[in-house]
């Protein structure tokens, strides 16, 4: 579904990702797992389109998307999350649900999504009124990702939803990424948390200093030493 | 007397409100200072008056037209001069806001020289007596289009589609282009609409002082400026508010002071506001980004 092929890519003159190949199949999860400041998120920004690979090429149903701009990449079926649930602080939460529609036309259909996103969360729907702003960490993560489904997307990035949450929320959060996968969304999850991230997803690839150094099905990720030794603690 | 001076400084202080919202709107989505845009009131009064007296268009059409032509304009302003620059630095924008601005007037200045042009009056001078104050029947006019604009660039903002999506651009670019919002399409309906609404304010303003110049932009355009710092740079209820307030502050210090110091008294409260509350009346206060 997503192909990335020898893609290249920073900030002005500062190369972050090095010649990366990596693909997510119809229905997977995938995971990119690695330390800080090693470029997951440089790659997820890649592939919504927030910055344009210098070299290489990034495909999304077989039609190529290196040079697409970010709205039309959301037209096609992709939704970023990006890091630090960047939700709009001064917009009300139905608002910002709204946005996540954006692209779209189908009001009825719209409206049955809004309803799905606010059964997933009803935590959510106590606030609909309230803005953004005003949300704990844990409920704007899960505004976040409730926006991007109202999207209708085919694949989700999710930049590191477990980030400054509380444990109990964390898990909460997974719980829902893997049923929003069993309904049929493909998922691309970059994540510190490498225990958390490997244990939901199918397959995975590790990251350092901006290259691909593993990619393996998550079985074998959490039984390969390397692994261990540097992301599971041991 | 007062209450007087109050009336007029509100009709005053609602013209400089229109044009306040083309800046603060601005602002609010790209953070440039659109010093261009007391050309492009000047520009609506010029076409509202060339509409009127050279092709006889009914006065009413002639002020929506000419609003329309000046958000062609803005938005014209905008593609040549300030997006090509849109990943400089802010000075850069900066400095070509001023280019723009001096290539409107001077452009203003060859085709239709340096004389002033009067605005013919569009409603009988008829003026209303009450026990307080009194009123003619254009500024009544003024003062109900002023706010009808106004109302209606609020309703937009908040119940449209598009107006969220200027909202959610202000707030977060890179999470609204996420969001499927076409950026440089929000930053045009915001030039488009922004140049409209000073167009409004240029053509009333013709209008009501009976004259036309291609300088007339310079000092409504100072003002409306400092209205919309007064009221915190890139908020909508600011502009407004700081227009009105600054409308009223200037027309008292006229009447109780001087009317030679008109202009000193405004600049003056922008200097108070700015030493008081630097974020002006309605601001929020500036967080630093890590």
């Amino acid at each position: 579904m997503l192909r990335i092929e020898n893609v290249s890519a920073g900030y002005g003159s500062i190369r972050v990702l090095h010649q990366i190949n990596l693909h997510v199949n119809e229905g997977e999860i995938v995971c990119l797992i690695g330390s800080n400041g090693v470029g997951k998120t440089t790659t997820l920004k890649t592939i919504s389109g927030l910055l344009r690979p210098e070299e290489g090429r990034i495909y999304f149903r077989n039609r190529d998307i290196s040079r697409t701009p970010p709205h039309k990449i959301v037209e096609m079926g992709i939704s970023h999350v990006p890091e630090g649930r960047n939700v709009f602080p001064r917009l009300t939460v139905r608002e910002n649900l709204e946005l996540g529609a954006y692209a779209r036309k189908d009001k009825a259909e719209i409206k049955r999504d809004y309803a799905m996103v606010m059964q997933t969360f009803p935590q959510l729907a106590l606030r609909e009124k309230q803005s953004a702003g005003t949300l704990s960490g844990g409920e704007q993560q899960m505004l976040a990702i409730g926006r991007a489904l109202m999207s209708r997307p085919r694949l989700l990035l999710l930049d590191e939803p477990s980030m400054g949450l509380a444990p109990l929320f964390v898990l909460g959060i997974f719980e829902i990424i893997n049923e929003i996968n069993r309904q049929g969304t493909t998922i691309l999850l970059v994540e510190q948390n490498a225990q958390l991230a490997l244990r939901t997803a199918h397959r995975g690839y590790v990251m350092e200093t901006g290259r691909i150094v593993l990619d393996d099905s998550t079985e074998a990720l959490l039984k390969n030493s390397r692994v261990r030794k540097a992301y599971l603690g041991e | 007397m007062f209450i007087q001076q109050l009336v007029n400084g509100l009709i005053l202080g609602s013209t400089y409100a229109l044009i306040a919202l083309g800046y603060t709107m601005v602002y609010g989505i790209i953070e440039l200072i659109n010093f261009a845009h007391g050309e492009i009131y000047m520009f609506g009064a010029f076409a509202g008056l060339l509409l009127v007296t050279v092709l006889k268009v009914p006065f009413f059409l002639a002020f929506f037209l000419a609003m329309a032509l000046a958000a062609l304009l803005g938005m014209t302003v905008e593609f040549l001069a300030y997006r090509p620059l849109r990943h400089s630095t802010r000075l850069a924008a900066l400095i070509s806001a001023i280019g723009a601005s001096i290539f409107l007037q001077n452009l203003a200045l060859l085709i239709m020289g340096a004389q002033p042009y009067t605005f013919p009056s569009p409603v009988e001078a008829k003026v209303y007596q009450t026990p307080f104050f009194t009123i003619s029947r254009l500024e009544i006019i003024i003062l109900i289009f002023s706010f009808l604009l106004m109302i209606a660039l609020t309703l937009f903002i908040q119940r449209t589609k598009i107006g969220k999506a200027m909202r959610a651009v202000a707030q977060d670019k890179d999470t609204a282009s996420l969001m499927g919002i076409n950026i440089n399409q929000i930053i045009t309906v915001t030039f488009a609409i922004g140049s409209a609404l000073g167009a409004a304010s240029g053509v009333m303003v013709g209008i009501y002082f009976r004259t036309v110049t291609f300088s007339m932009g310079l000092m409504p355009g100072l003002k409306g400026f400092v209205a919309a710092v007064l009221g915190g740079i890139g908020n909508i209820p600011g502009a407004m508010m700081g227009g009105i307030l600054l409308g009223i502050t200037e027309t008292i210090g006229a009447a109780y002071i001087s009317s030679q110091y008109r202009d000193a008294v405004a600049f003056a409260l922008l200097i108070m506001v700015l030493l008081l509350k630097p974020t002006g009346l309605l601001g929020r206060p500036v967080q630093e980004k890590v």
